[in-house]
């Protein structure tokens, strides 16, 4: 990702050996201030209920609690489960309609190919809380509304423009020979697709689950409008219903708040080798 | 969370064009039908559930809705009606004012923060990598975690930051339920989420400078201040402005943060079009979908303005 186009001349190996300490330093503490939210929510998330109106508040939290956590186990499994159910159909409707779509736009030369292209494009331009009111209308009609199913299908527009997009790019990287070989031992299209574009697609399917994991797990327009008076509603809806009843609980609701983060720092850690690698190698490409 | 759309729309287009066009000159297509059949499932999806719920928009906004006509399904065709009354509802300018106002300076600031930090980065220290990677953190966030930490830390009396600022002799801000601060702190709370995805794709365009150009440029005596504004701002330009379009894309399509914070309040002093027709539709008790149509609509229509400038954009770029 870091690649220069410049192999490591001299200089810059002598300019490497003395990266100034200063910049490190420097850099630290950009993050650190770019961070302190995130501790603070960490912090508060530990702090006793009595401790949270003290002035100057706790920097830390010396004598920490775990009644926020306690009642994130008790009240909240049924809404990490319900945003795991949601965040885990959404991946598998995301993969299963754009890796074909990407497949024949990309390597099976679809007819009106960039007008598709085109419209995926402005398909994401288009606000979320316009596409909530729609799905409100339709499903209201279907009699979708407050269920899983209509949820997972609302979160996924999110996602299959994004998905489409990624795999035709990544696809028509595919080298032609590979699909000479297959055609010549006789193989279809379908099998040329899942026995060969498929498993070689293998870091964009990845890329694309995992951000559509993430964007149905944090989706909060599409859950507040369409999943309002559910019986199972997500984490995401479940914080703000929580904010709403007891104002005073911050420590509870930090720590639902850091449970809720849990995914995102996952996927933090596989970034480093799947996502960022994979939305950057488009950006560097040609 | 919407910002990685973004970047593969940035980024992926081009390669895929030119690929096809490639192909095109090479042969005759394989069956159209094949194709077709592995798009089928796009297509009905794009139809289903993209189509039919704008549609469904449209129709919403030309008739007067009620929440009782919308369970008997008799609402009355008004024709352009619910437009007028959103353009001439007093709540209209404000709602376009704090819009461009919340737009514009988050960008601004999302922008010169997130290129400041691209070039500090590219210039490659120990721990950048990973430091760079911890940036991500506030874009990887759900927006209710972000937003509702910054709703706390905003609290007029036990925020952290009114707390810091009493400790220099400030006195109490309401941040959140002051009419003259409200919009100020959604913003600010709203740049912070946004510096991750400008740094990201500014400091992918900065890789694409070559390190000759700096190296010819230092040895001509060009100190840094000098390169930046000779070398890395000029080079830069298409990927600032790709970036800046999809920025103003995302922006105007923000809810969650300012709903989550301040509801578009007080009064309605932090409320943008977004904010607007969100609370119509369903901010309230009495839903009132048909002006929250109408203003969606309009919300649609000037998204895709800089929309289609994003794509000509990235076509002229394509072409050089």
């Amino acid at each position: 990702m870091t690649s220069r186009p410049t192999p490591p001349t001299r200089s810059t190996v002598r300019r490497t050996a003395r990266k100034p300490a200063w910049k490190t330093a420097l850099g630290v503490f950009f993050t650190l201030v770019m961070l302190f939210p995130v501790y603070w929510m960490v912090n508060v998330s530990f702090t006793q209920t009595r401790d949270l109106r003290a002035d100057p508040p706790h920097w830390f939290p010396w004598d920490p609690t775990f009644e926020g956590y306690q009642a994130v186990f008790a009240q909240q499994l049924p809404a990490l489960g319900t945003s795991l159910l949601i965040g885990l159909g959404c991946v598998a409707l995301t993969v299963a309609i754009s890796a074909p779509a990407g497949y024949a736009l990309a390597l099976l030369h679809l007819r009106g190919g960039r007008t598709l292209n085109f419209l995926l494009l402005v398909a994401q331009m288009i606000p979320a809380v316009v596409m909530a009111m729609g799905f409100y209308a339709v499903y209201n009609n279907l009699g979708l509304l407050n269920t899983v199913g209509g949820l997972i299908v609302a979160d996924s527009t999110v996602a299959v423009p994004f998905g489409v997009l990624l795999y035709t790019a990544f696809m028509s990287g595919i080298p032609r020979e590979l699909l000479q070989a297959a055609r010549v031992d006789g193989a279809g299209a379908w099998r040329t697709f899942r026995s060969i574009v498929l498993p070689v697609s293998r870091n964009s399917t990845l890329t694309v689950a995992l951000f559509a994991f993430l964007w149905a797990w944090s989706d909060f327009i599409f859950a507040s409008t369409l999943s309002r008076n559910g019986d199972l509603i997500p984490i995401t809806l479940s914080i703000y219903n929580y904010i709403g009843n007891n104002t005073t609980q911050w420590n509870a609701i930090m720590a639902t708040a850091v449970v809720a983060s849990v995914p995102a720092a996952i996927l933090l850690v596989v970034a480093q080798r799947y996502v960022a690698a994979g939305v950057t190698a488009g950006a560097v490409k040609d | 969370m919407t910002t990685t759309e973004a970047v593969a729309a940035a980024v992926a287009p081009p390669g895929t064009d030119r690929a096809r066009a490639a192909r095109r000159r090479r042969g005759p297509a394989a069956s159209q039908w094949t194709a077709l059949g592995f798009a089928a499932p796009l297509l009905a999806y794009l139809i289903l559930f993209y189509a039919y719920p704008l549609l469904r928009n449209i129709d919403l906004s030309v008739h007067d809705y009620t929440i009782r006509a919308f369970v008997q399904g008799n609402a009355e065709f008004v024709g352009f009606d619910k437009y007028v009354e959103v353009f001439t509802s007093s709540a209209f300018p404000t709602a376009l004012w704090n819009t461009a106002v919340f737009t514009v300076v988050s960008i601004v600031f999302q922008y010169a923060i997130g290129l400041a930090l691209a070039v500090f980065f590219r210039s490659g220290f120990r721990l950048s990598g990973l430091l760079r990677a911890m940036f991500l953190v506030p874009w990887l966030l759900p927006l209710i975690v972000s937003a509702s930490t910054w709703a706390w830390m905003l609290n007029s009396e036990n925020g952290i930051v009114n707390s810091v600022l009493g400790a220099f002799g400030v006195e109490q801000i309401n941040w959140l339920t002051s009419p003259d601060t409200a919009l100020l702190s959604v913003t600010i709370a709203n740049i912070w989420l946004g510096v991750p995805f400008n740094l990201v794709i500014l400091y992918s365009g900065l890789q694409n400078i070559p390190g000759e150009v700096y190296e010819a440029a230092s040895l001509d005596g060009a100190g840094p201040w000098k390169q930046f504004w000779s070398i890395t701002f000029p080079l830069l330009r298409p990927v600032s402005a790709i970036t800046i379009l999809l920025g103003l894309i995302y922006t105007l399509k923000v809810v969650d943060v300012i709903w989550i914070m301040t509801t578009g309040g007080p009064g309605n002093a932090s409320t943008t079009l977004a904010i607007w027709s969100y609370r119509e539709a369903f901010g309230t008790g009495q839903p009132d979908f048909s002006p929250a149509a109408a203003v969606g609509n309009l919300l649609i229509l000037i998204a895709l303005v800089f929309g289609f400038l994003h794509l000509q954009l990235q076509r002229r770029q394509e072409d050089s």
